[in-house]
């Protein structure tokens, strides 16, 4: 059986551009759209697969990445799915990519005006935790009520003595729109401000927000206790790098741990430039 | 000072058919600076209903009430407020106070609420309760544990820490002993020569005799037969 | 004078049901006016028309704000009157689950106001939450403790101080001591009492406790059926009624 190009039909993704379009004219304002049933599961990157139906082309060459990770469940399933429906290139290498899709990393290496970068979405609603209402946060949004935002980060403050918040930050876009940058580590925060296009899309929750190129994306904070992305304090026992986000890895069942590129695509990119690192001299034992 | 014109009051009870019940009728008086007056009349009156239309705290059902020029049957409750706070005290049989508020704070109220520095009001509460005899051991306690006349006492002092150009005085002596019943009286005449008009119920005929420059019955404004006028 | 609030000619109905109707009042700067009445009596739609909650049907309320005067406040766009309900008013409920997020901390609570007009120093706005913490009677090393955790005595305090804590100019009140016990309300009432004198608030408080407008307001508004039936001196009206209603009132508060 032949699918329409990219799974999705034309008007659906006429109806998703126009959302996509919309949020590139109002950086980090959430756009309602009506999201379609996918034949996968909530939590699989719905939002995130049908921004991509929407926005490739047979030219391009698509990258997907889960916790950076190519060769992962969810990053081969959505690229099968889009070599099947759309019969497309892709590629593991992110240099080479038109559009990656990602679950929960930036790539490490910097990305270009020629690339889009497509996020999938649990909750795209940064208020939603300490605002349970729609409509009420949908105000707190239209007249920037942000104060809210800051309470949370607070809270982080005066039970842990600092921001504990690692992932799924929030910024303020454009010293206008407060938005989750999805469930990225802090670490990526600040690669946010890139050359590339940024869209997200939210299945579940029906909601399509992107950044233009060069966005400003400040991370909230406190004068006193500003924005720190952070990362292990280790190097990547592979390849060495000290700069790439790690990924902690139990490696057996007495506590022997090691701690890897999230990124497996520069991973192995830094592994061959400079060889495997020998002997891993960060491997430890938890006591 | 102090002046009524035609004043008149009736109480109508709505829950109890309707009963009107004329207490004063065309009363007319006029006190004058460093003056004092006595109301005298057999108890029920209208000696506590006339100085509780002075106060405001009753409303006069016809005529006016002028304290220092300011007519309170027209004036707005923040202006009879303000009438209370700078010009006309008043000093009841009874002490009415917020639990909590230690003796000396509820004596130099009055005058915190003028805007009087805090220390130089606390200076001249302490002075008063030592005048009139509360022990220093009292003052950091609320009042409302205290003995009938030591509470008299501590309402006399919130009375007199401000020194309120008119005063009205509710059975000042009522529950003192001599000493500080002549303690009390002292304070008044001093008042009195420092220029307050003064309104007073006194059944206290010694003190009355001391401290009054004149006497009014209360019975000529009063109608004739238990108000059945209606 | 100018006075702090201008309410003319206010009106609120449900349907054919009357809310309250023809309410006409000025308040002025430091003035605390109690409005009393039994339940359904208009009071509390009155109270939630002033405050900008419920969108009234006819008349105008008008404040004078700090920057341009009297403004009606009906007619005041949106977000201005929601920037005026975070700053220059407050608002107190009777059950402070309403006016508290219970999932955050004390601190958190208090200080949520502050970030909300653009405080982002933390230490500043911990110092403020501090003092008001201790203001209100709370022993300050329950700063980081949930409302949840706190007696209701507490909460009210808590909530007095998540308000007042941007320094308002007019308080509204809802049966503030409306469901303590009463060792605790009067503790509540002298706290409120001095700081209103103590900051110079005006207020205007929504109760059907008599005692709590003795003690707290100079003048007082009864209401029935949506009207305001007597309006005066706090003391006057309460120890000389002259409506029917008002009477009954008053007669009808059991003697301790």
């Amino acid at each position: 059986m032949d699918y329409n190009f990219a799974y999705l039909d034309e008007q659906t993704k006429r109806m998703i551009r126009r959302a996509i379009l919309k949020g590139l004219a109002i950086p980090g304002y959430q756009v309602p759209f009506s999201s379609r049933e996918m034949p996968m599961p909530y939590g699989w990157g719905t939002g995130g697969v049908q921004v991509s139906a929407s926005i490739l082309t047979p030219e391009d060459r698509l990258k997907v990445i889960d916790q950076g990770a190519d060769d992962t469940t969810n990053a081969v399933s959505i690229r099968k799915f889009f070599e099947k429906t759309a019969k497309i290139p892709t590629t593991e290498n992110t240099e080479e990519a038109t559009v990656i899709q990602t679950r929960h990393r930036i790539p490490e290496q910097p990305l270009m005006d020629s690339q889009i970068l497509v996020y999938q979405v649990p909750i795209p609603e940064p208020l939603r935790f300490l605002e349970p209402r729609e409509s009420e946060t949908r105000k707190m949004h239209a007249l920037q009520e942000y104060g809210l935002m800051h309470v949370k980060l607070y809270e982080d403050i005066s039970i842990n003595g600092a921001i504990a918040t690692s992932y799924a930050y929030p910024v303020k876009v454009e010293d206008r729109y407060v938005m989750d940058p999805s469930p990225i580590p802090k670490f990526d925060n600040p690669k946010m401000e890139m050359e590339a296009v940024q869209l997200f899309g939210a299945g579940r929750e029906q909601r399509i927000y992107a950044l233009p190129p060069f966005t400003k994306v400040r991370s909230l904070d406190f004068e006193d206790y500003p924005f720190e992305p952070s990362k292990a304090d280790y190097k990547c026992n592979l390849c060495g790098s000290d700069s790439s986000y790690l990924d902690e890895v139990i490696i057996d069942d007495k506590g022997g741990r090691m701690f890897v590129c999230s990124d497996t695509d520069y991973c192995q990119k830094m592994i061959a430039k400079h060889g495997e690192v020998s002997k891993p001299d960060n491997q430890r034992a938890l006591p | 000072m102090i002046q009524l014109r035609s004043v008149s009051k009736k109480f109508k009870l709505f829950n109890q058919q309707n009963a009107i019940i004329s207490v004063i009728e065309n009363a007319n008086l006029n006190i004058s600076p460093g003056e004092c007056v006595a109301l005298v009349g057999a108890s029920g009156s209208g000696k506590s209903t006339l100085m509780r239309m002075i106060y405001g705290n009753y409303l006069a059902t016809s005529g006016s009430i002028l304290v220092d020029g300011i007519d309170l049957t027209k004036a707005e409750p923040r202006e009879i407020l303000e009438v209370r706070k700078r010009k006309l005290g008043y000093v009841s049989q009874f002490l009415r106070v917020v639990p909590r508020v230690p003796t000396l704070k509820v004596v130099a109220e009055p005058l915190l609420s003028i805007g009087k520095p805090e220390t130089e009001s606390l200076e001249i509460a302490e002075e008063l309760l030592e005048e009139l005899n509360i022990p220093k051991k009292l003052w950091q306690l609320s009042p409302t544990t205290f003995s009938g006349g030591e509470q008299q006492r501590v309402n006399i002092a919130r009375g007199f820490a401000y020194e309120f150009p008119a005063l009205l005085l509710d059975e000042p002596t009522a529950s003192l002993d001599k000493e500080n019943r002549d303690i009390v009286i002292s304070l008044i005449n001093r008042a009195k020569n420092k220029g307050t008009a003064i309104v007073g119920i006194f059944h206290d005929q010694q003190a009355r005799e001391l401290i009054c420059d004149r006497q009014i019955d209360v019975k000529k404004f009063t109608p004739d037969i238990n108000g059945s006028d209606a | 004078m100018t006075p702090l609030l201008k309410v003319e000619n206010l009106k609120k109905n449900y349907g054919t049901q009357i809310g309250c109707s023809g309410i006409s009042f000025n308040l002025h700067p430091g003035e605390v006016m109690g409005i009393v009445g039994e339940s359904g009596s208009g009071k509390s739609t009155l109270l939630n028309c002033l405050a900008g909650h419920l969108q009234p049907d006819e008349g105008s309320v008008f404040y004078n704000t700090k920057t341009d005067g009297l403004v009606d406040t009906i007619l005041m766009n949106e977000p201005d009157r929601r920037m005026l309900g975070r700053t220059d008013w407050a608002f107190v409920h009777q059950n402070p689950r309403d006016g508290l997020r219970m999932s955050i901390s004390a601190g958190g609570n208090v200080g949520e106001r502050l970030m909300a007009v653009g405080e982002r120093h933390y230490g500043h706005i911990r110092e403020n939450a501090l003092s008001w913490i201790d203001q209100v009677e709370i022993s300050t090393d329950r700063i980081d403790d949930r409302p949840s955790t706190f007696s209701g005595g507490m909460q009210q305090r808590l909530q007095i101080a998540r308000n007042l804590v941007t320094g308002p100019r007019l308080v509204f009140m809802d049966e503030p001591t409306g469901g303590l016990d009463v060792s605790v309300q009067a503790r509540l009432l002298d706290l409120l009492r001095s700081l209103v004198i103590k900051m110079n608030l005006s207020a205007i408080i929504v109760t059907h406790d008599l005692a709590v407008v003795r003690l707290l307001a100079d003048r007082l508004m009864v209401m029935k059926s949506g009207h305001v039936i007597e309006s005066g001196l706090t003391d006057q009206v309460l120890d000389d009624p002259q409506h029917a209603y008002t009477q009954l009132l008053v007669s009808s508060v059991l003697q301790v």
